[in-house]
């Protein structure tokens, strides 16, 4: 078992625009890109050319369909990674203290030196964000790019994870949301933002916006201009230009 | 062991030696790139954040660029063949052999007849190279791959005004308030489409998709329109025929800035009948709202009649706009006319009319911008109409495309909404009329180069390419009475016409990043066997094939000798002003590419290749007065060649002194410029400048100085296209240069000079009781190359493809998951998995192109889902549409442009039962030229 801090100083996390997200897979492959050759064990990619490739991804984009009660059914593209739960099951579940959450800004990460690869972690992950490097043995997961947000050599404004730097469509957000005056905090209040499955109780720092209602449009028709004018629309159109 | 709250990990790691700065080119998009190298090699791929077109962004592509530039599937070094074509066996050669055995290929073919050489490039970013090369040579049979991807966006655009969507413009990001988006565009200006729609869903701005697929960008629009394929000319025309019937059109803007006043011919009996009535100067004339007058339209201080009309004799003579309004207002565009046609109710036709116009004229966008325009009236303000509109391959790849086209553009014109703030605006170097642009060549003479550039604007009969006796002069056909403004070339008709021997044999084809053997061509598995088909001799009936990629494609097995070029990260290349530049609407921009590592292997970058390939058959600009190489790679070329005195390839840092914009004479430090730089060079409009470009006499005289052009040359949209008119004549038997008759009545009915709707050549031409659904492709946005499916990462994202089908099909035909269906066009068979999906228009079904590999390329494994599960539709589509009444068989494509008509399929489907054990038609394997891959990836540096 490993202890959760009691409280952190910041909750850093990512707040993921539902309405914007075109599904472009851009977070995923860059966050692939950086974090193979940054924190712990490089991702790997197994029987890479082969039938059934398996690799490791830290954040991955899911489609889904939704049938509203009325009208077409709609496509929602889902990225998804760790959520950096509050009350994270995969801490406590941990057998080794390889899963941890850091006290000063609640980042949850794996010491690769400590994880033994027993995927209990994931196992007690109700999002499934957490996979198991079948290279190197140890548990990958978010790390908030805990190496590029604190990174004196990085410009300033590259200290955001690489899926926030990247997001072609500015879906992806990045903050502290446990201050209510921070962007993401404002961004969340203004568009309903909303947790991820809270009934499992895990309190998740990640915050989704929810896609705008869609198919909504009711624009009365237009008033033909021949209805009040007898010359039809010759007439109509010499008395226009004697406007302009 | 510390507790996990002591734990101290290293948040400021180095994160590169080095960082180089490139271009992107895992698509067309052409964004920047930051390489950041560790150990001399590339660890990393992120956005370059001062770059005009992804300003720092980049999409799943360009975040994968590193597992391509390691793909196991590069080739190595040249490869001359050895087993029978189409087996892929081949043995490795020196580059020195292999550019002897093209040379020894070429160079007498270039002195008994250069037209037997067939030279066309796929996705080619370098086209005003490799159409020099093509010129120099003297064959005219030079294209790149437009004719089958989206030329009659390109040329619609063009003839309509002066540019088109993509390279040619973009919407007004910054302003636009409602945003239209026609058909597939995910795979075109792929970041800057989608850093746009993130800012318009910032300021709540309106997205209106309309798709067949609701998917990718259409899958975050606030309004989606499920049409049926190949209608959207008839709802863009019934949302016409809704504004004109309100009187929601922008009269004052109509007037000022296209030929909407211009008085058409309509004597019945004149030669010259459609035609524009010109005065004494020859200049179309318009009657003046202010003394009734004729007057050139061009006048200073005339504001032309819309309204007028002038009477000859019995004849009436009537504006360009009362033809407009006489045509859409007719009840045939009535939205109730038109809504069982394309699926979208009239109601619904009416309400995004109404929105539109709402928008457009409710919500005008005012700029305190003063300006004068090129009658050198000055304006103190800009007027914006907010609404934005963009297209790509979706509506263009039909047979009706160029003229659904042109009226998407007529719609944006009607609307006052292009070139305004808020609206669609042009990037460098458009806008450009058609009459600026060049016509088509194809004067050989053998030893010499050709008489002029291949592709160009035909303004009439007299530019098409025929010789006396009415044949063509290209092989693919391009400028004849069968595509008469085929600017693009056609692509996929050179196989099968060089194959056929029709118009003419030729000797060799050479090609360059066009995997023709697979997925870029139409009826693969018959274009394999015309590659591989033998004459009575034993000879190969198209004798010899060059090949260029970097990679191990299915078109590299099909070839006799390879060139094998770079990774994008190997290379030199210029994104250039005088070809498909990356040009913002604020600015003219260029770019380079640079070798950001050297090759590992014994490859050359294409362009470099053709170099070399040039100074060896001696072309001239190829070799100096005592025929030594004039360059020494392409890199040299880019520095040094000029088109035309002090304007050459790359624009920026021009001149001894690297000031020059524009102009200027070669910097021999200019690449080094380049690289300080970031890879790229960008010169801002004045503000003056930056909206009526086409009209604005401070954007003329800015692009006179930056060498875009010459010499100012304003003009006026053209909303009815008078040269589409002429070719019109003539099919009535005007003129000299006539159709053939079995065309005439195809030409006079397809040439509209107004836009017009006509169903899809497929519909008329199969029973569509039989084949009642309508098919689909399209590339994944994380895929836009057939390259992508290859790579590592992306390959896991979509290593296998199915058929999607929609909840009518799927039921009615009793399918569950893990299914196969049995899918037929008139023309062939496929056996495919396929899968459900709801938001899709009730008739349509689709898939993603290029998932399906043949097996033994691209370095996969033989049992790699792309091999066994993955699926081309190509098979079901020809290149010929089924034979008619009379036995002709008319080409699959545009009537007007030539392009392929994609998306015009239709087919039927049933169950596959049993189900295949992998995809149908599945073909043998090819010996890969490269090996195997290495089973596991773990590359940390």
């Amino acid at each position: 078992m490993t202890c959760l801090p009691t409280s952190t100083q910041k909750k850093l996390g990512l707040v993921i625009d539902l309405d914007t997200c075109v599904g472009c897979h851009g977070c995923v492959t860059a966050c692939k890109g950086w974090n193979t050759q940054n924190y712990g064990a490089p991702l790997s990619d197994i029987d890479a050319y082969g039938a059934d490739p398996s690799g490791t991804f830290l954040n991955r984009v899911f489609s889904y369909e939704v049938q509203p009660e009325e009208g077409a059914a709609q496509t929602v593209h889902f990225p998804k990674s760790c959520l950096h739960c509050e009350d994270a099951p995969c801490v406590t579940v941990c057998p080794t203290g390889a899963s941890y959450k850091r006290a000063e800004d609640g980042i949850v990460l794996v010491d690769e030196d400590r994880c033994i690869g027993c995927g209990l972690c994931a196992w007690s992950c109700a999002y499934g964000a957490r996979e198991l490097d079948q290279d190197a043995g140890v548990m990958k997961k978010c790390t908030l790019c805990v190496d590029r947000i604190y990174n004196e050599n990085l410009p300033e404004e590259d200290r955001v994870p690489a899926c926030v730097r990247t997001c072609p469509s500015g879906a992806r957000h990045f903050g502290d949301l446990g201050d209510p005056n921070s962007d993401v905090s404002k961004l969340v209040e203004e568009r309903g933002g909303f947790d991820l499955m809270p009934d499992q109780g895990n309190k998740p720092v990640n915050k989704y916006l929810p896609p705008r209602l869609k198919d909504r449009l009711d624009t009365p028709a237009m008033t033909p201009v021949t209805e009040k004018e007898p010359k039809g629309f010759l007439g109509w159109l010499d008395k226009a230009l004697e406007r302009i | 062991m510390p507790k996990p709250e002591n734990l101290q990990i290293d948040t400021s790691p180095s994160v590169s030696d080095e960082v180089r700065k490139t271009t992107c080119y895992m698509c067309a998009c052409r964004c920047g790139i930051n390489v950041h190298m560790k150990d001399g090699q590339v660890a990393y791929i992120e956005g370059n954040r001062d770059h005009p077109v992804n300003k720092g962004v980049l999409c799943g592509k360009g975040s994968s660029g590193i597992m391509q530039h390691y793909a196991p599937s590069r080739l190595r070094a040249p490869l001359k063949r050895v087993g029978e074509r189409g087996s892929g066996k081949f043995e490795e050669i020196s580059w020195d052999e292999a550019l002897e055995i093209a040379a020894g290929w070429l160079a007498p073919l270039r002195e008994e007849d250069p037209s037997k050489l067939a030279f066309f490039t796929g996705r080619d970013q370098s086209q005003s190279f490799t159409s020099w090369f093509a010129q120099a040579y003297g064959t005219p049979n030079y294209a790149a791959h437009g004719g089958f991807c989206s030329v009659n966006m390109a040329a619609a655009g063009i003839y309509t005004m002066g540019g088109a969507f993509w390279e040619f413009g973009q919407p007004d990001w910054d302003r636009t308030k409602l945003f239209m988006l026609f058909g597939v565009a995910e795979d075109h200006d792929s970041n800057p489409i989608k850093i746009g729609l993130g800012k318009l869903k910032e300021r709540g701005a309106k997205v209106i998709g309309v798709n067949p697929i609701r998917s990718g960008y259409n899958a975050i629009a606030d309004e989606w329109v499920g049409i049926t394929p190949g209608t959207d000319g008839l709802f863009i025309m019934a949302l016409m025929h809704e504004l004109l019937r309100a009187g929601k059109v922008d009269l004052a803007y109509l007037a000022r800035y296209t030929n909407a006043g211009f008085i058409v011919d309509e004597d019945p009996n004149s030669p010259e009948k459609g035609l524009f009535i010109r005065g004494a100067s020859g200049k179309p004339q318009v009657v003046s709202r202010e003394n009734g007058e004729l007057m050139d339209y061009d006048c200073p201080g005339v504001t032309p009649n819309l309204a007028a009309q002038m009477v000859e004799g019995s004849v009436t003579h009537r504006t360009v706009f009362q033809l407009i309004a006489e045509r859409y207002l007719s009840d045939e565009y009535a939205p109730e006319a038109v809504a069982e046609r394309t699926g979208v109710s009239a109601d619904k036709i009416k309400s995004i009319a109404a929105e539109l116009a709402r928008v457009a004229f409710e919500e005008e966008i005012v700029l305190d911008q003063p300006w004068t325009d090129w009658k050198g009236q000055k304006h103190d303000k800009m007027i914006g109409r907010p609404v934005a509109f963009h297209a790509m391959r979706g509506i263009s790849a039909h047979s009706n495309g160029f003229q659904t086209c042109r009226a998407l553009h007529m719609l944006q014109i009607l609307l006052g909404s292009v070139e305004v703030p808020g609206g669609f605006r042009f990037k460098p170097p458009y806008p450009r009329p058609p009459e600026a642009h060049p016509k088509p060549h194809a004067g050989v003479t053998p030893g010499q180069p050709l008489d002029g550039p291949h592709l160009g604007y035909p303004l009439g009969p007299e530019h098409l390419l025929l010789d006396d006796d009415g044949n063509a002069k290209r092989i693919d056909k391009a400028f004849t009475w069968e595509n008469p403004l085929s600017a693009h070339g056609l692509m996929h008709m050179v196989i099968s016409n060089a194959h056929a021997g029709d118009p003419y044999k030729i000797d060799t084809l050479f090609m360059y990043m066009a995997n023709m053997a697979w997925n870029s061509t139409m009826n693969t598995t018959e274009v394999m066997r015309m590659l591989t088909d033998k004459d009575d001799n034993g000879d190969y009936v198209i004798p010899r094939i060059i090949y260029s990629d970097a990679y191990s494609s299915e078109m590299v097995a099909y070839a006799d000798l390879i060139l094998p070029d770079t990774t994008y990260l190997e290379r030199h290349d210029c994104i250039s002003l005088l070809d498909r530049p990356i040009c913002e609407a604020d600015g003219a921009a260029d770019a380079i590419r640079w070798p950001v590592v050297e090759p590992d292997r014994d490859v050359r970058g294409f362009q470099t290749a053709l170099i070399q390939l040039g100074a060896k058959l001696g072309l001239p600009g190829f070799v100096t007065e005592d025929g030594s190489a004039k360059f020494e790679d392409y890199a040299d070329y880019i520095v040094n060649h000029e088109r035309r005195p002090g304007v050459g390839p790359l624009a920026g840092f021009r001149g001894k002194d690297g000031e020059g914009r524009g102009r200027g004479e070669p910097n021999p430090d200019q690449i080094d410029r380049y690289i300080e730089n970031g890879g790229f060079w960008v010169d801002h409009i004045p503000e003056d400048a930056a909206f009526y470009k086409p009209w604005n006499k401070g954007y003329q005289e800015w692009a006179v100085k930056r060498g875009i052009f010459d010499a100012e040359a304003p003009y006026v949209f053209n909303l009815y296209v008078e040269p589409m008119r002429k070719f019109q004549l003539a099919a009535e038997g005007h003129g000299d240069i006539q159709p053939p008759d079995h065309l005439r009545e195809r030409v006079h009915q397809t040439m509209d000079p107004l836009p017009i709707w006509y169903e899809p050549f497929e519909d008329s031409n199969v029973d569509v009781e039989e084949y009642p659904i309508h098919a689909l492709t399209q590339r994944p946005m994380h895929m836009y190359h057939s390259w992508g499916t290859q790579n590592a990462w992306l390959r896991q994202i979509t290593g296998k493809n199915s058929l999607y089908l929609p909840t009518k099909i799927w039921e009615a035909n009793g399918f569950s998951e893990g299914d196969y269906a049995e899918v037929s066009s008139v023309h062939g068979t496929i056996t495919v998995p396929v899968a459900h999906h709801a938001a899709l228009n009730e008739n349509t079904i689709w898939t993603w192109n290029a998932i399906g590999k043949r097996k033994g390329t691209w370095a996969l494994d033989e049992d790699a889902p792309e091999a066994t599960e993955g699926f081309l539709l190509n098979h079901l589509i020809h290149e010929l549409q089924p034979p008619k009444g009379d036995g002709m068989r008319w080409a699959n494509s545009d009537p007007i442009t030539g392009q392929a008509a994609w998306f015009d399929l239709r087919v039927k489907l049933k169950k596959a039962d049993p189900k295949p054990a992998e995809s149908q038609p599945a073909h043998a394997p090819i010996t890969s030229p490269v090996g195997k891959a290495p089973r596991n990836v773990t590359r940390k540096i």
